[in-house]
């Protein structure tokens, strides 16, 4: 097999860098392996690092600092055939760290090449997430304030299934990589060297001090039992091959006529848990068995399960414009949580708007027309009072008629549910 | 009449699915989420993908590698995660790169009000990007406009190979309302141009008579080089100040000289009137009930409504406002909008009302206005 390196652009590396081993040692496993320079993608961020899509006649993109992770895992979920190879420099690593974990959680077929030379080379030699706190680097004194992280720890506890460390010098660095590059899932290589245009100014670091380190540490060659698992993209695409085609929502004919021309607000004023979301889409629907335009808005507190819950309501046989609540022919009042923010509402309603108050929900003065009702005695659940107060509506013949209330909750409710959502409406309605 | 029930972040969602997008990928975030939903559970069965990310950040750089596989994709987001998304956005601009991304607008700034609306981003969409340069953005009115519009975007993003963002808002997001889809406008699904056979692959190389590349994808049979950095035709860095204004002006006129081509509106001109009222999002909706009122009482006056905010659609805001003596601009932000009003109706006398509180501007304060 022909090296895949760049003819017209050879490397660019400063003399004695590092990089220069990574990228003929890469460059050995694609031959070793046979690949086509289009069965490749090499992904790359800002840095040194970001130089090598440059040099390969692969597939290449290079993007922002610390992101070539997600590029990456987009080009591999569209394309699982492809081989996709990262390079990351230490800098690359520390910005882009939550794509780091989550590339470990994840486990797509991606390969990273971490080249990690312990400084930002390209903008000075400032301190990065590598760098050693005794280094003397282009920070001044901050590198000593943090501690270094050690990648491939971080990868293996984040859950990458192979993680290998080793220096750039070692020989058989273009096997390490062909393994990580066969390893169905994703791989991380943590290549030490040296940046000899920043860092080699200040401080000593040779090939023999990278491998007396590096042997200092728990060896780390490759697969990680505890982490091994089925690769992302395969466990995704089960998982989808699982999951049953889905409908736009359903159509609902008209079939009725509304008990009363024109537009029509509704606001029920409820508390969380009492189904006030639900009911308003019940009402929603039976407008729509009548022919008529709805637009239905909720407010409620983000702690779904306490506080206000709101539904503003509009049933109009005109297209309706604007959405705000201006001349409600009924208010629905379920609980003290929604009055307290629609005071201002219910002051400002005149005796055109049928107020239906459940005993015990006080609501200030007002001049609607009010109907205290009680839902309890009727021996309905607080949960149901929503749906109750529609049956109630219904029976007035205001805003909806039976008809139409019977037709939206069978269209909205099956089975068991509907048959005791029907005895609710009885209830409400004896 | 056969209705049906949607919210606006659902018609989103199968307006990308019908325009062909099969990659989603988003972080959840409120008013936004409900795309992600209703994607998560219409792409995986019909071979499609979804992503949760780890942040906006990955969202975009995940849309951006699928893209570039070849595959359309969006991502929804709201301010504070457009903000994050600043990096990627510039990304795709200046690399040309096919996306939607839905801004579902919520009351800033900052984490500001999750559940409260507002069109407080429509400025920071347009220049929330390094570089300048210009972008195209969409402002649907409703749940209509957001089938319509997001299908338009994608066709948008495929023919000049660029973000598309869709403007939207929480009060049309996550307001549920009827449709009847049979009445819905569909336009045809587009998709990007390859190069013509023959020669060698540039990246960067227009297509004969246009400003945009051709496009083939990273993974198929001929290499592909895509790259953040600033490139000439081959796709590799340059510092030759001529490839560098060339790819530049290109990128720039691609999308500005065609603005008359997209600049989508509804506009309710009425013989005689001396105001007219220029708005657009929700906003829209309370500004046709105002059209509709003073027609009845005898006072008309015209309304103009953008669909297409960016780039200005300059020509058609001046057509509308010809016959004018006042334009009264009205968004629910400071005044963002009505700088660009103001720059293209030098002549006129241009009146801003705006409301930044979470709630809708009501019809009664634009008449108001209207009335002078």
């Amino acid at each position: 097999m022909d090296s895949l390196l760049n003819k017209n652009r050879p490397p660019v590396f400063c003399p004695g860098c590092s990089h220069d081993n990574v990228l003929y040692s890469l460059d050995k496993t694609f031959q070793d392996m046979g690949l086509q320079g289009n069965q490749i993608a090499m992904v790359s961020d800002i840095g040194c690092s970001g130089l090598f899509d440059t040099f390969f006649n692969t597939h290449a993109l290079h993007g922002l600092h610390g992101r070539a992770l997600t590029y990456a895992g987009g080009l591999k979920l569209a394309r699982p055939d492809l081989n996709v190879v990262v390079t990351m420099g230490d800098g690359g690593l520390g910005i882009g760290g939550a794509h780091l974990l989550s590339a470990c959680r994840r486990n797509l077929d991606l390969t990273l090449l971490v080249l990690n030379n312990f400084n930002f080379g390209m903008t000075g030699g400032q301190f990065s997430a590598t760098t050693p706190p005794e280094a003397m680097v282009g920070s001044g004194f901050l590198n000593r304030l943090e501690r270094p992280i050690d990648v491939a720890q971080v990868a293996v506890a984040a859950g990458a299934p192979f993680v290998a460390r080793s220096s750039a010098y070692q020989k058989d660095l273009p096997e390490l990589i062909e393994k990580a590059i066969r390893y169905k899932g994703f791989s991380v290589v943590d290549i030490w060297g040296v940046c000899p245009g920043r860092y080699l100014k200040r401080n000593k670091l040779t090939p023999n001090m990278i491998d007396d380190a590096l042997n200092k540490l728990k060896p780390l060659n490759g697969p990680v039992l505890q982490n091994m698992r089925t690769e992302y993209g395969q466990s995704y695409r089960e998982h989808a091959a699982d999951q049953k085609p889905i409908s736009p929502p359903a159509g609902i004919d008209a079939r009725f006529d509304p008990p009363k021309p024109g537009r029509q607000e509704v606001v029920i004023l409820g508390a969380a848990g009492q189904r006030i979301l639900t009911a308003g889409e019940v009402l929603g629907i039976a407008g729509l068995t009548a022919g008529l335009n709805m637009t239905q808005k909720n407010e409620y507190n983000i702690t779904v399960l306490r506080g206000p819950s709101i539904c503003e309501l509009i049933l109009s046989p005109e297209e309706i414009d604007y959405t705000g609540i201006t001349k409600p022919a009924a208010v629905i009042v379920l609980a003290s949580e929604g009055v307290l923010r629609r005071e201002s509402l219910i002051n400002q309603l005149d005796h055109n708007t049928v107020v239906i108050q459940v005993v015990g929900v006080d609501i200030p003065s007002t001049n609607a027309r009010v109907i205290s009702v009680n839902f309890k005695g009727k021996g309905i659940k607080k949960t149901d009072w929503a749906l109750a107060a529609l049956a109630f509506l219904s029976n007035m013949n205001h805003v909806l008629n039976s008809k139409m209330l019977d037709a939206a909750v069978t269209i909205r409710f099956k089975d068991k549910t509907l048959h005791a959502v029907k005895e609710i409406v009885a209830k409400a309605t004896a | 009449m056969r209705l049906s029930l949607y919210e606006g972040n659902d018609a989103i969602a199968w307006a990308a699915y019908q325009a062909g997008c099969r990659f989603f990928a988003g972080y959840p975030i409120t008013p936004a989420t409900s795309i992600y939903n209703n994607m998560l559970k219409i792409l995986p069965p019909m071979g499609g993908t979804v992503l949760q990310t780890e942040d906006e950040i990955a969202a975009m750089g995940y849309c951006i590698g699928a893209s570039m596989a070849g595959l359309k994709a969006m991502t929804a987001t709201s301010g504070p995660g457009i903000s994050l998304c600043s990096e990627q956005i510039s990304f795709a601009i200046g690399s040309e790169i096919p996306l939607v991304i839905v801004d579902v607008q919520r009351l800033g700034p900052s984490t500001g009000s999750a559940t409260k609306g507002a069109d407080g981003d429509v400025q920071f969409i347009r220049w929330g990007n390094s570089g300048g340069l210009p972008v195209i953005v969409l402002a649907p009115v409703d749940v209509k406009d957001c089938f319509t519009l997001t299908m338009h975007a994608f066709n948008l993003a495929e023919v000049y190979r660029c973000p598309v963002f869709i403007a939207s808002n929480k009060e049309i997001a996550q307001t549920r309302e009827s449709i009847n889809l049979e009445s819905l406008e569909r336009p045809d699904i587009i998709d990007r141009l390859m190069p013509p056979s023959g020669g060698p692959f540039l990246p960067f190389q227009s297509l004969p008579e246009k400003d945009v590349p051709g496009f083939l994808p990273i993974g198929g049979k001929v290499i592909v080089r895509q790259t953040s950095s600033t490139h000439g035709v081959n796709g590799y860095i340059t510092t030759d100040p001529d490839e560098i204004a060339t790819m530049i002006e290109r990128m720039n006129r691609k999308i500005k000289t065609e603005i008359d081509r997209f600049s989508f509106a509804e506009s309710l001109i009425e013989p005689g009137a001396e105001t007219l009222i220029l708005t657009y999002g929700v906003t829209a909706r309370a500004a046709r009930a105002v059209y509709r009122d003073l027609k009845t009482e005898g006072n008309p006056i015209s309304l103009l409504i953008l669909k297409t905010l960016w780039p200005v659609p300059e020509n058609l805001i001046y057509k509308n406002a010809e016959k004018v003596k006042r334009v009264v601009v009205v968004e629910m932000n400071l005044g963002q909008y009505v700088r660009e009003v103001e720059r293209v109706l030098k002549d006129k006398k241009v009146v801003f009302l705006g409301q930044m509180d979470g709630r809708l501007i009501s019809p009664n304060r634009i008449k108001e206005v209207a009335l002078g």
